[in-house]
């Protein structure tokens, strides 16, 4: 299983200090962050994708292609590409140039974007955004597993003879993930193709996620790809911890009532009860984390949001050392002891990925690679 | 014979308040009139003032508590639905808005609704048809063409040459309402139908509506 953060990339203003770090330092900010994530042993980071303030990251593929020449292990990927309003030929060509530079160590989610605006900015309609995602992922499929490509479709311009360079890493195009709170059109897509689904599991109850997961497993079966538990899963989730539970809830209280999205609304605890919140201890977390599984089964990747609300850097990169040190390893180890035969561990890896780790990483008892910091935080 | 659901929504703050006065004597005689037909009929109230901060809090997060999201349901499976507001600024409260805006605006296709609405002054009395009229018209569901309003003066005074009395006016909505209720097949609900990806596809490709 694959364990590592999402960001969302918002400048906020710290509400303890009122300070407001800069877009300059937000972007620093985040690569600090995923250097910290590799460092810790975690596998995965993951950007969005935002048009509009208070968001830095428009351009994923200059973050990611960075993050790659400074890191060795580290999956890079999105959470969402905005499939609806970028160009399914760019980004054929800005995510097939970031697998080669990072040799191999990338994934994409796809999305549709919760910003209306974005969509007339880009000169689409809104409301055909189940559409655009359709039409713009056939078109991508395509582009990375056919040489010289003949399209036409509605929302383009017509290609004749287009070949997309630079090819695909040894022509195995990047894993793709869907993600969506509530379209089944959309899990209904990433269970057509074989992919991977991803539910944000952040702001919304359990139950969409479990319905949605359900829906996929099922279609996903349906398609003949394997069987429902085979079936590739993905999931958010939102952590805040301290050794000690109350603490966590104090510190993190003033981050969360002034919060974008949820702030000013439910309380702490509401919102923790309802959604997948988890503010406590390490322990506290692992528990609730173990949980997912009851209602989505064996999932191949976690992803958690812990950079966002304003908090400091300092406060991040700790959450990240406690993420590294006594979650994760745990995790690995419960997860990988319930996980059935035959449910793969993790999405497909490219197969650089594959050679790479099989030539330089011991495998854990999961059959997972582990990085050095991995083994020794299993010791702990 | 079925046993008809039948939910009245009321969104009085007072209590006890005269909106959820209007709502019982509306919920009394559409029981009424629907057992003389023969229907056993389950009844309930939602009060939406037991669930204001959960609407609120629906508002800004996106996705209801667990006790509104009952609240949600009782309405939008009931086969007919009472719906009561105080008149507040020319037209219904925000707390009854907000309340349907949290409705899945199909979740009340074609299901009958009685609209009701309390006021200091009959003045207001067209609120119902300049304002709850149009809402449940976009929500497609079919309205009681008899809507009552129930002024102050209305609980203490009887009909004149002109109007008849609150009584008669109650009467003879909860009859029609009744008839509307009784006349209408039994609702299915389906779950989330999937449209297969390959239909998806034809449909981009063939040009077709979508």
């Amino acid at each position: 299983m694959q364990f590592g953060i999402f960001t969302v990339g918002d400048v906020t203003t710290d509400p303890t200090t009122g300070r407001t770090p800069t877009e300059h330092e937000r972007i620093k900010n985040t690569v600090a962050i995923a250097l910290k994530a590799e460092e810790v042993g975690l596998d995965v980071f993951a950007t969005g994708e935002h048009h509009n303030p208070p968001f830095v990251p428009s351009s994923p593929t200059t973050l990611l292609g960075h993050i790659a020449a400074r890191t060795e292990n580290l999956v890079l990927s999105t959470s969402t590409t905005l499939i609806t309003t970028n160009d399914p030929v760019k980004i054929a060509e800005d995510y097939a140039t970031l697998q080669h530079l990072a040799d191999g160590r990338v994934d994409l989610m796809m999305g549709r974007g919760n910003t209306g605006p974005v969509y007339p900015w880009f000169g689409q309609d809104i409301r055909q955004g189940i559409p655009l995602a359709i039409e713009n992922y056939a078109l991508l499929h395509k582009l990375w597993r056919e040489d010289v490509v003949d399209w036409e479709g509605k929302f383009r311009t017509a290609l004749q003879g287009f070949t997309s360079t630079p090819r695909p890493l040894d022509d195995v195009p990047p894993f793709v993930w869907h993600g969506s709170i509530r379209s089944p059109e959309i899990a209904e897509q990433a269970a057509y193709y074989g992919d991977g689904f991803f539910a944000n599991h952040i702001f919304w109850p359990k139950q969409h996620t479990e319905k949605m997961v359900g829906l996929y497993r099922r279609r996903y079966a349906h398609y003949g790809h394997g069987t429902p538990e085979q079936a590739i899963v993905g999931l958010g989730g939102q952590v805040f911890m301290r050794r000690n539970s109350q603490d966590a809830v104090r510190e993190f209280r003033p981050y969360f009532d002034n919060a974008p999205v949820y702030g000013h609304g439910p309380s702490l605890e509401d919102f923790s009860r309802e959604t997948p919140l988890t503010v406590g201890s390490p322990q506290q977390v692992i528990e609730r984390t173990l949980s997912f599984r009851d209602y989505v089964g064996d999932y191949q990747r976690q992803l958690f949001l812990i950079d966002h609300a304003g908090l400091p850097l300092k406060t991040v990169l700790e959450q990240l050392d406690i993420l590294g040190e006594e979650v994760v390893p745990v995790l690995r180890k419960e997860f990988a002891s319930l996980r059935p035969a035959g449910v793969p561990e993790t999405a497909p890896l490219h197969p650089a990925v594959r050679k790479n780790t099989d030539g330089h990483h011991d495998t854990g008892t999961d059959g997972h690679h582990h990085t050095g910091a991995q083994v020794r935080n299993q010791e702990v | 014979m079925r046993t008809l659901k039948l939910v009245a929504v009321s969104a009085g703050l007072s209590s006890p308040s005269s909106t959820r006065l209007l709502a019982d004597r509306l919920l009394q005689i559409t029981r009424h009139r629907l057992a003389e037909q023969e229907y056993a009929v389950d009844v309930d109230v939602v009060e939406l003032r037991d669930v204001a901060v959960d609407i609120a809090n629906g508002l800004v997060t996106g996705f209801p508590s667990e006790r509104l999201q009952e609240a949600i349901d009782k309405v939008t499976g009931a086969d007919g639905v009472i719906a009561v507001t105080p008149v507040f600024t020319a037209s219904y409260s925000g707390l009854f808005k907000s309340f349907f805006d949290l409705i899945d605006p199909a979740a009340l296709t074609g299901t009958p609704v009685l609209i009701g609405a309390t006021g200091g002054t009959a003045r207001h009395s067209l609120v119902l048809d300049h304002a709850l009229r149009p809402l449940f018209a976009y929500l497609r569901a079919v309205v009681a063409p008899t809507a009552v309003y129930a002024a102050s003066e209305d609980w203490g005074s009887g009909g004149d040459a002109y109007t008849e009395g609150l009584p008669s006016r109650i009467t003879r909505a909860g009859t029609e309402f009744a008839d509307l209720i009784a006349g209408r097949p039994e609702r299915t609900r389906e779950d989330d139908e999937i449209v297969p990806f390959a239909q998806q596809l034809a449909d981009l490709r063939l040009g077709q509506a979508y």
